[in-house]
């Protein structure tokens, strides 16, 4: 079996020592910030990056990847001790979650959401694995024409998935796309929307627009109430399940991996999306849904599992393709194009070590976290006393010190405070930041695969609709689009989001 | 807000579109447009900025009331905006840009913090000050000694190369 030999490469780069160590350093912050509430994965991997930089492109991206799961974990502690998600994704899991807190069952609740999360993200882990070579064989015949429908299906997809408006999200990526392309022109290297700065002439960087439209813009949403936050801190106890508790968080927990690890790789779908979702499902198959928003056990199972599933397998579609599907992984593409590696199918075949090393890594990631987080768990819910304003004003100056190192340039350091206010701006209007980042990152190649397609077929745009695949590809996107704009779908969709 | 208007939300957002579409079409108004088959500089934003105005256009039209079905939007309500908070986090970032180079990372840092720190209600200024010492204290030994950037913490207004 190929495969074996894959992930036994995959180990053997994931247990050096090295990326044992940034292994366990990616886990650990992750689970830090997600304990911490107004401090996610996008912000902190965005503060990150420019470290990352000096690091081997293997240990940066395990690293990386840790933050995002291991958010996923920490996200649920609060959600269950204080009713605070810590992420978006575990917001579900405060309903059940906090109650059984309430009960006395504090406990059970995080070892289910611990014990589901770790099963999900292995066996998650272990179809990235098996799917995503194939996957990226398939990519590797893709032409230009091809990919430029793939991208907008990608970009579509996860516009319709998203909450909120459509159109506007729409815009969000057109508008993203259009300052993507700031800077040098790749053909004709004439300088784009630069404004005749130096400083400028290669665009604007990733680093300072992705941490001014999360980083600062969190903060200062977070300014608006600033209530003080009582922590009632008990003792946790009875971390053990009960036989009866096991045999209740079975199907829950698998049919939550199944529904994630789906969700996932659907572009715009990752952990929240997951998390929803089972949430729903299994309030449906329950025998008494009465129970749930009352303490249920399945409520936690269900929707951890799916969120951790969820967070593995969006890295399918960012390894193999090259194209993100939510914010986190269009910063590990960043981070990627930062190392000098073009993010695509070539990415399986050419960068084995990479790609299998970090696949090896979510399993040992995986473990650690359990670790992490049932026996120290006491460690975490004393971090949440940590009140806001001292936190953020530190998260100011990583913000600063980091958007600064990536260039010494100090046209980013203003760049981030503009797009900090721009941020904030948008989200008072009801525009999620989250589809301009996603259009930042592919713009770019959305122009070239484009410019190429056209080419190639000597300026023929029926290109994109007479190549088979092709057509399938945008007719999809158009359907999706049509679909999420009809009336009807309309309101049942708004419906299901306020759920 | 006017009679026409349902959601003053979504008037702002379409202006606001419509007008980054215009503006981003002025400013790439001297690019070389070129042709389908030899794409110039000039012709995705363009054709990307058509797009940008007439979602725009889509989100006005959406926002306004012409009678008929008109139900008032709940939204509509006025949200606080905290305007010294978001002064101060800006205002941080940009000294932060300011001081670097001329005064190094140490003071800079330090204002930075300082200065964001002020923007919470429960500010004081020994917290602010202890803050802003710990954090140069702890960029000192993680940035400069621990990942080796080549940042000087003073810099040439104070003596620092």
């Amino acid at each position: 079996m190929e495969i074996f030999d894959h992930l036994a490469l995959g180990f053997s780069v994931a247990f050096t020592f090295q990326n044992l160590f940034y292994c366990f350093i990616g886990v650990l912050l992750g689970t830090l910030i997600g304990v911490l509430p107004g401090l996610g994965p996008v912000p902190t991997i965005a503060m990150l990056l420019p470290i990352t930089f000096g690091l081997p492109p293997v240990s940066a991206l395990i690293m990386l990847a840790g933050i995002y799961y291991g958010a996923q974990y920490g996200g649920s502690t609060t959600a269950i001790l204080i009713n605070l998600p810590g992420e978006s994704s575990s917001v579900v899991t405060a309903i059940d979650g906090y109650q059984m807190a309430r009960q006395g069952r504090a406990g059970a609740a995080l070892a289910t959401a611990a014990l589901g999360s770790f099963f999900a993200g292995s066996v998650a882990t272990f179809l990235l694995a098996v799917f995503a070579p194939p996957l990226a064989e398939i990519a590797l015949k893709f032409g230009p024409p091809e990919y430029f429908s793939l991208m907008v299906l990608g970009l579509v997809a996860s516009v319709s998935l998203a909450s909120g408006s459509v159109i506007k999200a729409l815009a969000m990526v057109v508008l993203g796309i259009l300052l993507g392309l700031s800077g040098q022109d790749v053909y004709t290297g004439t300088p784009r929307f630069t404004f005749d700065i130096v400083e400028l002439a290669d665009g604007i960087e990733f680093v300072a627009l992705a941490m001014g439209l999360f980083g600062l813009v969190e903060i200062i949403r977070n300014l608006e109430d600033e209530h003080t936050r009582t922590v009632m801190v008990q003792k946790v106890q009875g971390l053990m399940l009960s036989k009866d508790d096991f045999k209740r968080i079975i199907a829950p927990v698998l049919r939550g991996t199944i529904l994630g690890s789906f969700l996932g790789i659907l572009p715009g779908g990752g952990a929240m999306l997951s998390s929803f979702a089972s949430y729903s499902i299994e309030k449906r198959v329950s025998k008494n849904p009465q129970q749930f928003g009352k303490g249920a056990i399945e409520g936690v199972a269900g929707p951890e599992s799916a969120n951790n599933a969820g967070a593995q397998t969006s890295f399918i579609p960012m390894l193999t393709l090259g194209i993100p599907s939510n914010p986190v992984m269009a910063l590990m593409i960043g981070a990627l194009i930062i190392q000098g590696i073009v993010p695509g199918p070539n990415v399986v075949n050419e960068q084995p070590n990479l790609f299998w090393g970090i696949i090896a890594s979510m399993w040992i990631g995986n473990f650690m976290l359990v670790v992490l987080n049932l026996p120290l768990i006491g460690i975490w819910v004393r971090l949440l006393t940590v009140p806001y304003h001292i936190l953020f004003p530190l998260i100011i100056g990583f913000c600063c010190i980091g958007v600064y190192s990536v260039n010494n340039n100090v046209y980013d350091v203003y760049a981030m405070a503009a797009f900090g206010v721009f941020g904030y701006l948008l989200v008072k209007l009801d525009c999620e930041p989250a589809p301009l980042l996603l259009g930042f990152i592919i713009g770019p190649m959305l122009e070239e695969y484009l410019r190429r397609a056209m080419l190639i077929s000597r300026g023929d745009p029926s290109v994109f609709v007479t190549r088979p695949l092709s057509a399938v590809m945008l007719a999809i996107a158009v359907l999706a689009l049509t679909l999420v704009l009809l009336p009807s779908v309309r309101k049942k969709r708004e419906e299901a989001f306020k759920e | 807000m006017g009679r026409f208007v349902r959601s003053p939300k979504d008037v702002v957002t379409g202006l606001l579109l419509i007008f980054l579409g215009a503006w981003f079409a002025w400013l790439g108004s001297d690019l070389p447009i070129g042709r389908a088959i030899r794409m110039g500089p000039g012709y995705f934003p363009l054709v990307l900025c058509g797009i940008l105005a007439a979602l725009g256009l889509i989100v006005l039209l959406t926002g306004l009331d012409f009678g008929g079905d008109a139900e008032a939007d709940e939204d509509a309500r006025q949200i606080a905006i905290p305007w010294q908070g978001l002064a101060l986090i800006t205002l941080s970032v940009v000294v932060f840009g300011l001081a670097v180079r001329p005064l190094g990372l140490g003071p800079a840092m330090g204002l930075a913090v300082f200065i964001s720190a002020a923007a919470s209600r429960r500010f004081s200024l020994k917290g602010g000050a202890i803050m802003a010492a710990v954090m140069v204290a702890f960029a000192w030994a993680v940035f400069i000694k621990g990942l080796g950037l080549p940042l000087p913490m003073l810099g040439p207004w104070l003596g620092g190369y």
